[in-house]
């Protein structure tokens, strides 16, 4: 970044525009309800100055229309803005289906991205333009939050939980990425640089960052590694549940609940088992949460969801 | 007219030594005193020096931040910079600054009492509230904590290694004060007005006290469990927030915004008070809207309980959750909204003195506007996502906590210090420092707004050069503001021992503080009043002035 001042942060994405528009436009209503405030009491103090001649008969000291008229006025033309921002915010909130999901996890004090074809990078985002794009985030450790100005966005990242963001960056460039939850003492220094390609720039990114491992396989190969193959699999000598098909299904829960089997689902199925049991098995699967990295689980996580069309045998 | 009305009334021997400063010498008198006037310059004294200690703590931040990189303090020292910065200034300056300072010494003798309910409970609360502070310091001391303000899990109670039970300690003891003088203000107010004094006479600087003693009583309580909770968690291995043991870290944000959002208008709501007095005062007029600035301070202690949701928009909470608190947010902002037109409309055909307390008032108004205005902008969900933990942020609530409640603070000061000393303090250096102080207060924080759009996130030690500009205009602006502070120190001291005295009334105000002699006897009234009246008897029909106001405004008085 050049050290000169800029006044107005650069903008990644059409969304960034229309963030800028909503506060433009907001900051002009709110300098609109208050401008008569600061004018009329600069006027009146001059004009009421004590000692100054000037008309002050019929005083009134009560008016209720008056109050409620500045009251409501102001409250409604403010709830038009509610609704324009609130809308923009749900749209925010839910991405499209056919987005890029990259994952990330945080840790004190450095971002780590995968990509679904294998690509790894710390401190550096690349994404190609023009598509949506969706980051399944979660912490290794405390609280950090993942912050681009440029989309005029940011999510808190937790730990054991997964977060999303989505967006759609339609300008190349280099932009900043910056934690903005407070994480303890390198937090300022927790940024790192968000870079938009062209999607043909991007795919040649992806080639020479030289993986020939996509996300899945990886998980894969850590399922036998870390033998959770050893129950799972078709010819485990345990009774465990197969994991095929697993992924988007209604799971039946010991003690009766059902619950749907999402990417948080399999993390806390992988890191904290005993929370929630699947129906009809013992809880012996041993607790992974001291041995693997939220890296790890997150390649499970992908191995587990790439066999969901495998259709779910039944035990 | 002020100046005569004083020199009528030099106090004679018997009466000065029957004022509260006279009666009984010595330390003793003072650390074992149940005279709430007494108690509320101890307060004036202790929260004056915690003022102090937190501001050097910012003109550490604002000086390290003259530079991109960390060269005057590591991060850990910043981190620690900013952390007691926040603790101190919240708990031990602004939440305890009016109320128990200018609540203490008022409200008896606005309502017409000899004292507080419970003089020995107010006595308890200062050495509660001094224990907290003391122990805060000795944090310091030992190296510090550095959490941030807001002890946010599972950092503060798993991974920080800095003495975070001791801070929590410090903040929990400080919450007793704060609970035990909301419920002496509750009940001094329902019980010991004076005959005639119904709530439709309460000044409204004692229905904003009032609407605060709630907050006090009900949001308190809250903060110390969650604290306790942090404590046990971090003690015991408890799992309350730490996912790691099974907790959910958006609970304790959820416990911990449940009061630190109230908590705003605790420091918020009592500022209105004091303005709504000195505006008033100087505009010579009855306020306009009574009734409607009274109630608005209950509306506001009230919806204030249910908007704290707004702090957690990128947190994780449901979007939809988020979108009921936006938008009751914005219904919060009525209520403040109405306040700021009653007053301007009590301006309207006044008799204005541009005086030293006035300008601070004007002061709270400005600042307070741009405080609240930009509160409603991040209330506003699409906006917040992008300004949340920025700098935009910081500015905001600098606007509405410094901008606003310590002008108000300085400004009750200078309207109240002849009531309280005696003696007359520089008009003219007054109006001197309240420019300072606003104009060095816009210099310091408006950059930040920008700041914060151009997205520089807060508690950021090292930053990208590009806000170098704004973060220089920031710090040359502090230490104008720092000045501005300073200046009514000496001044004000000065006054103690030169000032003219001043007389029972020197701003020719009603209000039955003003019917007693400056200081005010050790029991406030010879013989209780009978009020027969409401508060800011002006005149409702004025005439224009012409040579004979003095006359009239004499006769009035
Ligand atoms: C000791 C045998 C054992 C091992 C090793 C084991 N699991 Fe399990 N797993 C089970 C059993 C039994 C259940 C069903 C009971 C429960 O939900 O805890 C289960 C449940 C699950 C579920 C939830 C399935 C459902 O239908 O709801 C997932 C996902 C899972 N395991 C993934 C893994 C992964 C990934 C590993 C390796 C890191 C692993 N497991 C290792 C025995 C095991
Ligand atoms: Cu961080
Ligand atoms: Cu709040």
């Amino acid at each position: 970044m050049s050290p000169s001042i800029e006044l107005w942060p650069p903008m990644a994405s059409e969304y960034a525009g229309r963030v800028d528009l909503l506060i433009a436009s907001f900051g002009a209503l709110v300098a609109l309800l208050s401008a008569p405030v600061f004018i009329l009491m600069a006027f009146f103090a001059v004009r009421y100055r004590r000692g100054r001649r000037a008309d002050r008969s019929h005083r009134e000291d009560r008016n209720v229309w008056v109050e409620v008229s500045w009251s409501l006025i102001p409250f409604v033309l403010v709830l038009g803005f509610f609704v324009w921002s609130t809308k923009m915010f749900l749209d925010q909130r839910s991405p499209p289906e056919n987005a890029l999901t990259l994952t990330v996890v945080a840790k004190q004090w450095m971002w780590k991205f995968q990509h679904p074809e294998g690509a790894r990078e710390i401190d550096e985002l690349h994404v190609p333009a023009g598509r949506p794009v969706r980051l399944t985030m979660t912490s290794q450790d405390v609280i950090h939050s993942l912050y681009v100005p440029a989309l005029r966005i940011k999510q808190d990242v937790l730990p054991d939980t997964y977060s999303q963001l989505w967006f759609i960056a339609d300008r190349p460039g280099v932009y900043a990425l910056r934690c903005a939850e407070y994480c303890g003492t390198d937090h300022s220094e927790m940024i790192g640089r968000f870079i938009v390609q062209r999607p043909e720039d991007y795919a040649r990114w992806l080639a020479r960052s030289g993986t020939d491992e996509g996300l899945a396989e990886r998980g894969g190969k850590l399922f036998v590694k870390l033998g959770c193959s050893g129950c799972h699999g078709p010819a485990s000598p345990v009774r465990a549940p197969s994991l095929a098909g697993l992924y988007g299904s209604v799971v039946p829960l010991e003690g009766g609940r059902v619950v749907r089997a999402d990417e948080q689902y399999l993390h806390d199925s992988i890191m904290l088992p005993n929370k929630d049991v699947a129906a009809g098995y013992k809880p012996i699967m041993p607790p992974f949460g001291n041995l693997i990295g939220e890296e790890e689980v997150s390649q499970l996580v992908a191995w587990i969801k790439s066999q969901a069309d495998a259709g779910r045998a039944q035990p | 007219m002020s100046r005569r009305t004083s020199q009528d009334a030099i106090p004679d021997t018997r009466e000065e030594r029957a004022s509260y400063l006279n009666a009984g010498q010595g330390l003793g008198s003072w650390l074992l005193t149940h005279d709430h006037k007494r108690i509320a310059l101890l307060y004036l004294i202790s929260i004056t020096f915690f003022f102090a200690v937190a501001g050097c703590a910012a003109a550490l931040i604002r000086a390290d931040l003259l530079t991109p990189e960390a060269d005057l303090l590591s991060n850990e020292g910043y981190n620690r910079a900013f952390s007691l910065h926040g603790i101190i200034m919240v708990w031990f300056f602004l939440i305890p600054s009016i109320p128990n300072v200018f609540g203490n010494f008022l409200i008896p003798l606005m309502i017409g009492a000899r004292d507080v309910a419970f003089p020995r409970l107010n006595l308890a609360s200062w050495y509660i509230f001094m224990a907290g502070g003391l122990l805060t310091l000795a944090i310091v001391v030992m190296g510090g904590v550095d959490t941030g303000w807001t002890f946010y899990t599972p950092y503060s109670s798993t991974y920080s290694n800095a003495y975070v039970i001791g801070a929590l300690a410090a903040v929990f003891i400080s919450g007793f004060s704060s609970i035990l003088t909301g419920l002496n203000f509750i009940v001094t107010v329902h019980k010991c007005r004076a005959p005639g004094m119904t709530w439709g006479r309460l000044p409204l600087f004692v229905w904003s006290h009032y609407a605060t003693s709630v907050i006090f009583v009900l949001a308190t309580p809250v903060l110390s469990i969650t604290l306790l909770l942090v404590a046990l968690e971090r003690i015991f291995g408890v799992g309350i927030f730490d996912p790691a043991l099974g907790g959910d870290p958006l609970l304790f944000q959820h416990l911990f915004w449940f009061y630190s959002h109230p908590a705003v208008y605790i420091m918020v709501l009592p500022a209105m008070g004091v303005v709504t007095e000195l505006i008033t005062a100087a505009a010579h007029k009855r306020v306009f809207g009574y009734w409607f600035i009274a109630g608005s301070s209950i509306a506001i202690a009230v919806i204030g309980f249910l908007v704290w949701g707004h702090h957690m928009f990128v947190a994780g909470q449901s979007p939809y959750a988020s979108a009921v608190f936006s938008f009751l947010s914005i219904v919060v902002a009525v209520p403040s909204a109405i306040k700021v037109y009653n007053w301007t409309a009590t301006l309207h055909k006044g008799e204005i003195l541009l005086d030293g307390p006035f300008l601070f008032a004007l002061a709270f108004i400005g600042l307070f506007v741009v405080g609240g205005l930009t509160g409603l902008m991040l209330a506003m969900l699409a906006i917040d996502v992008h300004v949340h933990d920025t700098y935009f942020v910081v500015a905001h609530f600098h606007y509405i906590m410094v901008g606003g409640t310590v002008s108000a603070f300085f400004g009750a000061l200078h309207y109240w210090w002849p009531k309280i000393t005696g003696r007359l303090h520089s008009d003219l250096w007054s109006r001197v420092s309240a420019i300072l102080i606003f104009g060095g207060f816009n210099m310091t924080f408006f950059p930040q707004f920008l700041l914060g759009y151009e997205g520089m996130p807060r508690r950021y030690h090292v930053y990208d050069p590009s806000f170098q500009v704004l973060n220089v205009m920031s710090s040359v602006g502090a230490s104008i503001l720092g000045l501005g502070y300073l200046l009514p120190l000496t001044y004000l001291l000065w006054s103690l021992r030169y000032g003219k005295p001043a007389g029972p009334n020197p701003w020719g105000a009603t209000g039955l503080e003003w019917s007693v002699a400056s200081p005010p006897p050790k029991h406030n009234f010879e013989t209780i009043p009978l009020v027969a009246t409401g508060p800011y008897r002006y005149p409702l029909e004025a005439d224009a002035p012409d040579e004979g106001e003095g006359e009239k405004e004499a006769e009035r008085v």
